[in-house]
């Protein structure tokens, strides 16, 4: 070892290996929740979507019965996927309204023949003025409205067969 | 079955990388039998990996929903192209891409390599099995490719749509072409100290390795900076980010070793230097790999994280790293210095290129990992520009200087006094530039002296072709010149656009203007798009350059549906002299819409710049493969001669 800095790079790396050693086995933090979670939804007044069901406004979900508000659309792929699912929602008696992102009329009553109905009410946001306004980043995406309308949980992504009973259960606590 | 061929193919090679691994170490040893394997070994080894890589890509294009990977990364209605770029925009195929450029590396230095002795071929051959073993074993035990799911999925979950890009389609390829081009570097390194003969012919094997490595690192770098600066609709073009550090600190590497081992092939100096910068620069690569696949650092490019396989990479690290380091540090002993020199030569001037780059690569990596560093005392800091731009100028601005000086010094020694003339005129001209934009109105020291120093640099880039026949002057020095030219336009970009940007942000209603440089917008409306698997809000801008003819606009505020996902598509207008970058953001209340626009004179020229930079480094690697094959062609007709004297 007569040339001691032919090994200062080794040195240097295992000091480096141990820090990342260390750092790895942290937990970290990475659950976000939304920061519209347990806020009130913001006011607005969205036309009907389709010819055979009534718009949407803030006063409809607050009417004392709790309600799941989903964001889909007829060009989302995805939502296709969700239907038969919130078709069984709406058979266990939770009552769903729907908010159809960017759609045409014609577009959206295609849909509804071909997959299915489960909404009471559809508003059109053509400008996702809704959207963003309770903190959805895209389609499909369902929460939990209190009768009050306050948002009360958000479900990120399609409705899945798993996904069924967690919102039922949602739906009951957001009801008591 | 496909994807259970794929998967086949892929213990296979992985087996063979075991084999040549022990067949090579044998031979090394003496069991002069065991030779024969090694090459065989890898070139099938290259076949198979590509046979697996080749099956994923068809598995993404027929969209196979039964194989996990293509369920959780790809969709039905994605455009073919994207498909395709699912199968590397992710962990798993990522890796598998990796192995499978190592394997074929590896089979084509066994068909090609016939400078090296044969023992140092078989070395570097059997570390080469060993680096490929490590990434095998890594793809196979933890992240396998094609994994099925016990049902098949009824759609996919898509891409990342800020990977729905056709620029970023090809960029992960393109840097692991050149982490991977390192790799083979590196093996040549470990192969080199085991046998203990670091040659110039050694230099000239390793040389186009690194050159392509360097290539597509450059490539790479120059594709992502353009790719941030266009679709984050930041207006900024380098932010250092872990990710990019990632991919800058192997550049760095790659550059000192690349002038280094030049030295070393052509005047058979720097044995010891070479060698650690060989190591170093595979080093740099892990490292950012780890960095960016662990998420121990916060990035907002990063993707696919997940400490377990962060684990698997850092042992993977400490086995290959720290092994070689180790090598180092027991044999560098032993590798005598070789040829002496002046500090005022063209190898001092790139002894200093070297120290400095290093010094630099110190910086970067400093910074990059201090944030970490701090973590484990609970403290959370991000080092950004405010660091970086100002600590690494300390080196980078004496680089540029000598760099500027030091093609024109002759090898192993000269005067300073032999160049009088050209350094006055550098000079010269880099204060007249200095005085000019000071007049311009431009106040900041680090953007003027570099453009001081840029133009003054791409003058002085084509000072070593002076007085000579251009047609003779040899295609590596060439590319030299276009290379160092190429970062002086480069140079010239950045510092353009940190002196002279002008930005604007405005809240405007449709039929209103506003105004950001030379440039005049008006917002002429806004409304909803729909493209294959996104929708958007476009605004309509008109704008002219000078009160010229308007152009037209449309910016976006994209939404993607799957995965869900809001992106801002920002739009450039291009002049020679600069560009007008325009992005859309939310409603403002009152029918007005926000709009950020940025006026950036010449910032075109950085990316540019690292196309010349990476052309010249193109021109290198054809002029060294040329010479190097007609060599070849010369030693065979000679020996073709003494065999027919000797009949």
């Amino acid at each position: 070892m007569k040339k001691l800095w032919l090994w200062i790079p080794l040195g240097l790396f295992l000091m480096f290996c141990g820090v990342a050693a260390y750092q790895l086995t942290q937990p970290k933090d990475e659950f976000i929740p939304s920061t519209m979670i347990g806020k009130p939804l913001p006011q607005f007044d969205l036309r009907a979507a389709s010819g055979d069901r009534p718009g949407l406004t803030t006063a409809d979900l607050a009417d004392g019965k709790p309600k799941l508000l989903n964001i889909w659309a007829s060009w989302c792929v995805p939502c296709i996927a969700e239907a038969p699912h919130l078709e069984r929602l709406r058979q266990s008696g939770a009552e769903i309204v729907g908010v159809a992102i960017r759609d045409r009329p014609e577009d959206v009553a295609r849909f509804l023949d071909q997959y299915g109905n489960p909404y009471t009410r559809i508003g059109a946001d053509d400008l996702s003025e809704v959207q963003l306004g309770i903190g959805s980043s895209g389609v499909p995406e369902t929460f939990v409205i209190d009768g009050k309308g306050t948002i009360v949980y958000q479900h990120i992504g399609d409705v899945r067969a798993s996904d069924v009973p967690v919102l039922l259960a949602k739906l009951r606590e957001a009801g008591a | 079955m496909i994807a259970e061929l794929g998967l086949a193919a892929l213990w296979l090679a992985g087996a063979l990388s075991v084999l040549q691994l022990f067949a090579g170490v044998l031979a090394v040893r003496g069991h002069e039998d065991m030779a024969a394997l090694v090459r065989p070994a890898a070139v099938v080894q290259g076949v198979l990996a590509s046979i697996s890589f080749l099956t994923l890509l068809y598995l993404f294009a027929i969209t196979d929903l039964s194989v996990k990977l293509v369920a959780t990364h790809s969709h039905s209605a994605k455009p073919l192209i994207f498909k395709l770029s699912g199968a590397w925009g992710n962990h798993e195929g990522s890796m598998l891409l990796w192995v499978t450029v190592m394997a074929l590396a590896g089979g084509l230095i066994a068909l090609i390599e016939r400078r090296l002795s044969e023992k140092t071929m078989l070395a570097t051959l059997a570390a080469q099995a060993f680096v490929g073993i490590g990434f095998y074993a890594f793809i196979l035990l933890s992240s396998n490719p094609f994994e099925r799911l016990p049902m098949p999925a009824a759609e996919g979950q898509g891409l990342n749509p800020l990977l729905q890009d056709i620029g970023l389609a090809f960029h992960p390829p393109t840097l692991y072409f050149g982490y991977v081009g390192l790799s083979v570097a590196f093996s040549f390194a470990v192969g080199a100290l085991l046998t203990r003969s670091v040659t110039p012919d050694f230099a000239r094997a390793m040389r186009p390795w690194i050159l392509g490595a360097w290539i597509f690192l450059t490539l790479g770098i120059t594709a992502g900076s353009y790719w941030a600066y266009y679709e984050l609709g930041w207006g900024g073009w380098w932010f250092w980010d872990p990710v990019e550090n990632a991919s800058l600190m192997p550049w760095l590497a790659a550059t000192a070793l690349l002038h280094s081992v030049s030295v070393l092939a052509s005047r058979d100096a720097l044995r010891t230097w070479t060698i650690m910068l060989g190591v170093v620069a595979f080093s740099m690569s892990m490292l950012g790999t780890f960095l960016v696949r662990s998420g121990v650092l916060t990035s907002v490019h990063a993707f696919a994280v997940d400490p377990e396989r962060g684990t698997f990479i850092l042992i993977l690290l400490g086995i290959y790293i720290g092994g070689a380091l180790t090598l180092f540090g027991l044999r560098a002993n032993s590798i005598s210095e070789g040829e002496r020199f002046k500090v005022t030569s063209r190898e001092g001037a790139l002894v200093f290129n070297n120290v400095m780059l290093s010094a630099i690569l110190g910086i970067v990596l400093l910074g990059t990992l201090y944030p970490l560093l701090t973590e484990a005392f609970d403290v959370r800091v991000s080092v950004g520009p405010p660091y970086f731009n100002p600590v690494g100028a300390i080196f980078t601005v004496p680089m540029l200087l000598v760099m500027a000086v030091g093609p024109l010094l002759r090898w192993r020694q000269d005067k300073l006094s032999r160049i009088q003339m050209p350094l006055a005129v550098i000079f010269a001209i880099m204060i007249a530039v200095l005085g000019l934009v000071v007049v311009l109105g431009s106040y900041s020291l680090l953007a003027d002296l570099g453009l001081a120093i840029a133009v003054g640099l791409a003058v002085a880039s084509f000072l070593p072709l002076r007085g000579r026949n251009l047609l003779r002057v040899p295609l590596a020095t060439w590319g030299m010149v276009i290379a160092h030219f190429g970062l002086a336009v480069a140079l010239f970009g950045m510092a353009s656009e940190s002196a002279f940007t002008k930005e604007r942000l405005a809240a405007i209603s449709a039929g209103q203007s506003t105004e950001v440089g030379p440039w005049q917008v008006t917002l002429e409306g806004v409304q909803p798009v729909a493209g294959p698997n996104w929708t958007a809000l476009e605004g309509q801008l008109s704008a002219s350059y000078e009160g010229g003819e308007p152009i037209m606009l449309n910016p976006q505020a994209r939404n993607f549906w799957a995965p869900p996902q809001e992106t801002s598509e920002s739009v450039l207008a291009t002049r020679w002299n600069g560009q007008l970058y325009a992005v859309i953001g939310n409603e403002a209340g009152q029918g007005r819409w926000q709009l950020r626009l940025w006026w950036k004179p010449f910032v075109t020229f950085i990316w540019y710049g690292g196309l010349l930079v990476a052309l010249g480094g193109l021109l290198a690697l054809i002029g060294r493969v040329a010479t190097d094959l007609k060599r070849r062609r010369v030693m065979r007709r000679k020996e073709l001669h003494q065999e027919e004297a000797v009949a």
